[in-house]
């Protein structure tokens, strides 16, 4: 390699290197693209900003069909999402888990058994009118679907909900609408309330029911033109969630303090900081020159490592900042293995271009063989593994992967350069 | 640095094996006395069930503390905790560990221990963990899947990549490097949980790769000369590595022990394990595996004559 072409390699890669720490720190606007910065970017679990974790398994009874247990489920979403909402943990998010369990993660929870209780408690639903008289609860409604589709003789289609009633939930129903469409003024509403807080206030025409009230099986809630898909299955779930064919039992709580999680995240970083560079020492001091070359390639590994968790949104928990740290101390080996080789032949008498060569291709296999068996390791925690360590099942995989790449490439071009700039004292080598 | 040492791993084999049989003996009885009921090990709650709360108390935690509190998690439980220990940076924490508690009783728990302890108006538990005894059920099945599935895909990838014996040689090293990490869980108590399982694979998948290198170098070696006697390469071959195996050693353990240092109670149980996996892999790689591949030859060797 000539001088000016190991000059342009060694200016590509610092200049890269530069890149990725400052869209690491400070984000990068690529124009069609931007790439925000680690702190940004990379969600933190539970454990590294406190919070609470609580996992709810429904009991459902025997005999129930899978397909009402379903919709309950999808009902006691909504409910729990309503709650949160009522309780102020905008930040919270609720999924499903398996057939029967919801996972509600709230992060900066104040009081985690407060949660636990307030959101599990079976819902009161209710209809009420604008006095405040309860007309019908939870159980007087057999089902509240959501529908699409034309309701009148428009032929115009909406999205709305069906209410279904009992037998007895009819004939409440029948005087609540009866007596709220003889409302003199313009309360001629009912409202539905989840927990004492209002859900929706659906208007009775005046006109069309002042006699006789609706007396039908089953009523049309329209939510107006703004209704969307997700508003009206939305109202049909909290309707549906004061008569869930199970209760919620709190099978999992995993709670951390705001402190605890903040020192979790600093000490980490920290050890990892520290890793870093006594790895860097150790590389320096005992291979020189091309512990150098390494440690180049090692902080350039690190940096994009946090740009592809930020750019991916890679959920990171404390086992996955592990998982970053421990493949830092992992990816120096495929440059062990290759200098140990490039020092033996050096020491044969081999020149030093031949014996990085010679370096590259005979380790290559091993280097693999290493990595291959770590990949297994961390493809089945990612799929069998639970809770927080998945995100070192994740992090190890992009790492053990990454590393191969940037820490075999990178260092065989910066080596490369390094014959070019004539740097042949075998010294420089370790040796 | 170690082209010219002349010590035979083969030859002194027994001394190897005799440390080797201390460091696993202990996790080998721990796993024979499970399906007798009797566990040595400290399962945490992600695998039995149970809650485990962690309180600041802002005094020093001595052994009337733990007991104290203890007592008062007696009387609002009405059960003895699993365990009362000290925790924090300070030692003004303790971790209480009993089996399963609804929410309220938890709370209630709590509640009896800042009253004892004045503990400013609004705390709460610094860290306070649930598992109920049928999701513990889910998680160990979960765990144990994953071990089966990672263990059957790693033998599978070694029977390929290995001849016969060295494969077997491979798995002895690798069986050993998980027994010494359980043996030490016993001894250290540390809680068994999923970072165990998570550790345990990394081990596996990371100590292989150490043993690769020493037997690609034998096989080198062989091709090299291949009238020299088989014990004579390995050791050769075991030196020529050295500098490799201790040097991947040291950079591995630089970013986990600091982890061990720095890092708070729940990564330091991660660490550990690690950081024992990984010394045990180095050690059975370099002291075990070439001995044992020589021996498993030699056996061979004899029946054939």
């Amino acid at each position: 390699m000539k001088k000016g072409k190991s000059i342009f390699s060694l200016v590509v890669i610092l200049l890269l290197i530069a890149l990725f720490i400052t869209a690491a720190l400070n984000g990068l606007n690529l124009g069609f693209y931007q790439v925000e910065a680690a702190k940004d970017g990379i969600p933190l679990g539970l454990d590294l900003v406190g919070g609470s974790e609580i996992t709810y398994e429904a009991q459902i009874p025997d005999g129930t069909s899978a397909e009402d247990a379903e919709n309950g489920i999808h009902s006691a979403v909504a409910m729990l999402r309503q709650r949160l909402d009522m309780l102020g943990y905008t930040e919270a998010s609720v999924m499903t888990s398996g057939s029967d369990q919801i996972v509600v993660q709230i992060p900066n929870v104040d009081d985690p058994e407060e949660a636990v209780q307030q959101l599990g408690t079976t819902a009161v639903v209710e209809f009420r009118d604008a006095d405040g008289t309860v007309w019908l609860s939870g159980s007087d409604i057999k089902a509240a679907t959501y529908q699409y589709g034309p309701i009148d003789n428009s032929g115009i289609s909406t999205h709305h909900v069906v209410l279904e009633f009992s037998t007895e939930g009819r004939e409440k129903f029948k005087e609540a609408t009866k007596a709220v469409a003889n409302r003199s003024g313009d309360d001629n509403y009912l409202e539905i309330v989840m927990d004492g807080e209002v859900v929706s206030t659906p208007y009775v025409d005046k006109q069309e029911f002042a006699a006789s009230g609706i007396t039908s099986d089953t009523a049309v809630i329209t939510l107006g033109n703004n209704a969307t898909a997700e508003s009206a299955s939305y109202l049909a779930n909290i309707i549906s969630a004061g008569q869930l064919p199970f209760t919620l039992d709190c099978v999992k709580l995993q709670a951390v303090g705001a402190t605890l999680g903040e020192r979790s995240l600093e000490s980490s970083l920290m050890a990892g900081l520290i890793g870093l560079i006594l790895i860097i020492l150790f590389m320096c001091i005992v291979y020189r020159m091309m512990g150098v070359v390494s440690s180049i390639a090692l902080v350039m590994y690190t940096a994009l490592f946090c740009v592809i968790l930020s750019i991916g949104h890679i959920n990171l928990s404390l086992p996955g900042i592990a998982g970053i740290i421990l493949t830092i101390g992992m990816a120096v080996d495929a440059n062990v293995i290759i200098y140990e080789r490039i020092k033996e032949e050096l020491r044969a008498g081999k020149t030093l271009r031949s014996a990085i060569d010679t370096g590259y291709k005979n380790a290559l296999t091993a280097i693999i063989d290493a990595n291959i068996t770590t990949i297994i390791a961390a493809v089945v925690l990612w799929w069998r593994g639970t809770g927080t360590i998945i995100s070192f099942a994740q992090t190890l995989l992009i790492g053990v992967i990454l590393s191969m790449i940037v820490m075999l490439i990178v260092t065989r071009i910066l080596l490369k350069a390094a014959v070019g700039f004539n740097i042949r004292s075998p010294k420089a080598y370790g040796v | 640095m170690f082209q010219n040492c002349k010590f035979s791993f083969t030859k002194h084999f027994k001394i190897f094996a005799v440390i080797s049989l201390l460091l696993v003996i202990v996790g080998i009885i721990g796993l024979v006395c499970i399906p007798f009921g009797v566990y040595l090990f400290n399962f945490d709650i992600d695998f039995l069930g149970g809650t485990t709360m962690q309180f600041e108390l802002y005094t020093d935690v001595n052994a009337d503390v733990t007991a104290n509190v203890e007592s008062i998690v007696k009387d609002v439980t009405g059960a003895a905790p699993s365990s009362v220990i000290k925790a924090g940076d300070s030692g003004t924490q303790v971790v209480i560990k009993t089996l399963e508690l609804d929410s309220e009783t938890r709370d209630q728990v709590f509640q009896a221990v800042a009253e004892a302890y004045n503990l400013p108006e609004g705390d709460q538990p610094i860290k306070s963990d649930y598992v109920s005894a049928s999701v513990g059920a889910d998680l160990r099945n979960s765990a144990i899947i994953a071990s089966a599935v990672a263990a059957a895909l790693i033998l599978l990838y070694i029977t390929i990549r290995f001849e016969f014996r060295s494969g077997v040689a491979a798995v002895i090293a690798l069986v050993h490097d998980l027994l010494v990490m359980l043996s030490m869980y016993i001894i250290f108590q540390i809680p068994f949980n999923m970072n165990f399982i998570a550790a345990a694979l990394t081990i596996l998948g990371y100590s292989i790769n150490a043993t690769i290198v020493v037997f690609d170098r034998i096989r080198e070696n062989r091709k090299l000369a291949p009238k020299e006697e088989f014990a004579a390469v390995v050791d050769r071959s075991i030196w020529q590595t050295m500098n490799r195996s201790i040097n991947t050693t040291v950079t591995t353990l630089l970013a986990i022990v600091l982890l061990l240092v720095f890092g708070v109670s729940s990564i330091r149980n991660f660490a550990l394990p690690l950081t024992i996996g990984i010394v045990a892999g180095c050690y059975s790689s370099v002291c075990l595996s070439g001995s044992i591949w020589t021996k498993l030859r030699g056996k061979e060797h004899k029946q054939h004559a």
